[in-house]
């Protein structure tokens, strides 16, 4: 280490050249690729002129259609990185044995299974699931916005920065090498001096703002401006859970803001909330985190639920059986979903009464959840089942999630857990709920739902293949996973002793691969969907013969969604609005008042960022700086009063005589 | 204006009417009095554990804690009422059900950390008279 001289800390506060990983060939080779590829974008859209078009019409957008798009175009860049973690790690584990150290020195491997952890919680999952409701919400309830349109082009760029803090850490510096929750002491500053654990502190926070104000912009939006007749039980089911999901994001994101902000504070000024000293309590943290921790896979499983419920009704051609236990399972699990955090950490030692108490509320949790998985099957019974890929992505959810909630269940019984604790036992039970559920369903939607949003369905071939790659991969990779943990072995291993184990980590690692077959399968489906786009094309919009409003209107919507706010009178108000023979008004149209865009929300995120990066490195002029740019340009936003325009009628005529025509050529 | 300018206005929910104006928000708003009422019960409110704490009134420090807290507690009502307007009837019920819905999620996540703290405290932690 050369020491540099006082000049370079007030300028770059703790970074210096050693900072770059260049002495890491794995890291140098993937920013190579990352540079190279980056530059080749920038270089395309330069040459085709599309800057412009991106930022006024995307970047800057305050459309709720766009911005839904956008967060699942960050799920899966996101997603790539996540897998590529994952990747990285089953290859690791599947050659470091009986002596093979493997290719991943420790503090490597510690990055990697972190990262994989918080980028594909909170940048993959989260980002999906808060696209889906972005998109589809406003237009479920027949709304032409959400209701706080700026705040959600504001959310979104939050929740980019947060990523873009996460990945910087890959080739400035390090990411934090202690786990995706984090657990100080390790998370301290005496046992992780390093930029890595500031790296995920600030990154999370940031992408928190984000992610709490989305939930605010969503209830506001389902709880008033629902169209007239849609009372609270003639929501449809994805609305519904969506607005549970949104109550368990506001009410717990803070828990994790403040938590972090405790850590933050140990970490930067010297307090002792979760240290060892001074009456500090590290076993507060576990306890807080996970207040936060377990309604956050409720906030991730229960609009997937809502998803596989719409297409459940829709591909079965009937009325989702149990409507109201649906709702009421969903209300029931939200609340229960605050009452069983504890059984993240039965082996703390709390003791038998706390134990028998949480372990009890965590199988009652099973019984709403399972009451779900029967009005499904119900739905299908006697349904006029269509085989389409959202179907078949149902159908694998089921199967899949059933044998998670069962582990779940058994690791529920805190003697059980004593045993199964921190083993791959626990690894392949969630990776069984969250890719059996929150990810097949997020698969289900965007088949579901890619017609509306483009205009064309997907296509099928590619997207089988898909489905059948990502299906066996699955159980490939995770079952053997179970078996290991039974045999003893524990999570975050980056080299084992017993050889005869090797066999279960090669299978493992073969499902890995299959499973990124079955991403590639994806985004060629995209590739070809989009080249065959003239076949492929729905005029009608509502090539599924839907049930709820969002088909009511053309593919993909106009801006202002509806030009007449629907009215409704019953549940799946589409379906019922079909039956009784509802003729599209052709006249009358009116100017539509609509919000404006605005680069307020990418600056003040930039801005956010670029605090955060700071306060990462000690610069700290630069982070006075930023955040003094951040106030001074939420101030001046609010001066900004040129926050509307109305839709001239000869605009909404134009769009819908173009429909009209389109509707007559199917 | 520019708050309901944010709103899109092209309709309202089924209990909003329309977005119009100011007054058709179903919330409840405030008059110079309750805020000036409400300001001075603030001040009321927090004078009295400044007074109880810098002249040691009680003479005891956990019993001088347990007043503070209630006199926030009150305080946290008197901001809800005069400074939030909630009452029973706004925004058609909503704000009363968030706020018992709030209410629930604080005391699980107060009761329960103090159980399962007191719990683990006892259980884990090292006791500096036997070490």
């Amino acid at each position: 280490m050369t020491s540099y001289p006082d000049w370079w800390k007030l300028l770059f506060g703790r970074f210096t050249l050693e900072s770059i990983p260049y002495h890491e060939p794995i890291l140098i080779g993937t920013f190579a690729v990352v540079a190279l590829g980056g530059l080749a974008l920038v270089a395309l859209i330069t040459r085709y002129k599309l800057w412009g078009y991106l930022w006024h019409d995307w970047f800057t957008s305050v459309d709720h259609k766009k911005i839904g798009i956008m967060y699942m175009i960050l799920g899966v860049v996101m997603l790539l990185r996540g897998f590529a973690d994952a990747l990285m790690m089953r290859g690791q584990q599947a050659i470091a044995f009986a002596g093979n150290e493997g290719y991943l020195p420790p503090h490597h491997y510690d990055q990697i299974f972190t990262a994989h952890g918080v980028i594909m919680i909170f940048f993959v999952a989260m980002p999906f699931v808060t696209g889906l409701m972005n998109y589809v919400v406003p237009l479920q309830i027949g709304a032409r916005d959400v209701a706080f349109p700026f705040l959600n082009n504001f959310s979104f760029w939050m929740t980019v920065g947060g990523a873009v803090l996460i990945m910087a850490s890959l080739f400035i510096g390090e990411f934090a090498k202690v786990g995706w929750l984090a657990y100080p002491p390790l998370s301290g500053a005496a046992y992780s001096p390093g930029v890595g654990m500031d790296y995920y502190l600030w990154g999370l926070q940031i992408a928190g703002i984000g992610t709490t104000l989305s939930g605010v912009n969503l209830i506001a939006t389902i709880v008033k401006m629902r169209a007239p007749g849609m009372d609270m039980m003639k929501m449809p089911v994805f609305t519904w859970t969506s607005l549970c999901t949104n109550v368990l994001i506001v009410a717990t994101f803070p828990i994790l803001a403040a938590t972090l902000a405790l850590l933050t504070l140990d970490r930067y000024v010297g307090t002792n909330f979760f240290t060892n000293d001074l009456g500090g309590n590290p076993m507060m943290y576990v306890n807080l985190i996970w207040i936060w921790g377990h309604p956050e896979v409720y906030i991730l499983i229960l609009p997937i639920f809502g998803v596989y419920s719409e297409v459940a009704s829709t591909f079965c051609g009937k009325r989702l059986f149990g409507y109201a236990s649906m709702v009421y399972a969903t209300v029931v699990i939200t609340i229960l979903s605050y009452l069983v955090w504890l059984h993240h950490f039965f082996t703390m030692g709390s003791g038998a009464s706390v134990n028998s108490f949480f372990g009890i509320t965590t199988m009652i949790i099973s019984i709403p959840t399972g009451a779900k998985i029967f009005n499904w099957l119900f739905t299908m019974y006697r349904g006029r089942i269509r085989f389409e890929l959202p179907m078949m992505w149902l159908l694998a959810f089921m199967l899949t999630f059933v044998i998670g909630g069962m582990t779940g269940v058994m690791l529920a019984v805190p003697p059980a857990d004593f045993v199964l604790h921190n083993s791959l036992f626990l690894i392949a039970h969630f990776h069984n709920v969250i890719i059996g559920g929150v990810v097949f369903g997020v698969f289900a939607g965007i088949a579901y739902w890619f017609p509306k949003a483009f205009g064309f369905k997907l296509d099928r071939f590619w997207g089988v293949l898909s489905f059948w790659f990502w299906v066996i991969g699955f159980y490939v990779a995770f079952m053997p996973l179970y078996i290991l943990g039974l045999m003893g072995v524990t999570r975050r291993l980056s080299r084992f002793e017993d050889p005869s184990l090797q066999i279960w980590f090669v299978i493992a690692a073969i499902g890995a691969v299959l499973i990124a077959l079955g991403i590639a399968c994806f985004l060629i489906q995209i590739g070809v969907s989009i080249l065959r786009r003239e076949q492929l094309r729905d005029t009608t919009g509502d090539p599924w013969d839907g049930r709820t409003l969002e088909w009511a209107t053309s593919s993909p919507p106009p801006a202002y969604n509806f030009a007449f706010t629907p009215i409704v009178h019953d549940l799946d108000a589409w379906a019922d609005m079909k039956k009784r023979g509802y003729q599209r008004p052709l006249t009358g149209f009116r100017p539509i008042h609509m919000p404006k865009n605005t680069g307020a929300g990418v600056i003040i995120a930039g801005l956010a960022t670029i605090c955060g990066f700071a306060l990462i490195w000690y610069i700290w002029w630069l982070a006075a700086l930023s955040f003094i740019g951040v106030l001074a340009a939420v101030i001046i936003h609010t001066f900004n009063y040129d926050r509307d325009f109305h839709i001239p009628a000869d605009e909404v005529v134009q769009a819908e005589d173009a429909r009209t025509q389109l509707l007559g050529r199917a | 204006m520019s708050a309901s300018q944010n709103q899109v206005e092209a309709h309202g929910g089924p209990n909003t009417g329309n977005h119009d104006g100011h007054d058709s928000h179903g919330a409840a708003h405030g008059s110079m009095r309750g805020y000036v009422t409400g300001f001075l019960l603030s001040v009321i409110l927090t004078a009295i554990p400044f007074w109880l704490v810098m002249n040691d009134v009680l003479g005891n420090s956990t019993l001088t804690a347990i007043v503070i807290m209630l006199f926030a507690a009150v305080q946290i009502v008197v901001h809800m009422i005069y400074f939030l307007h909630m009452n029973g009837r706004s925004e058609g019920g909503w704000t009363m059900l968030a706020l018992i819905f709030t209410i629930i999620i604080v005391a699980i996540a107060l009761a329960g950390s103090l159980w399962v703290m007191y719990h683990l405290n006892t259980n884990m932690m090292p006791d500096p008279h036997r070490m």
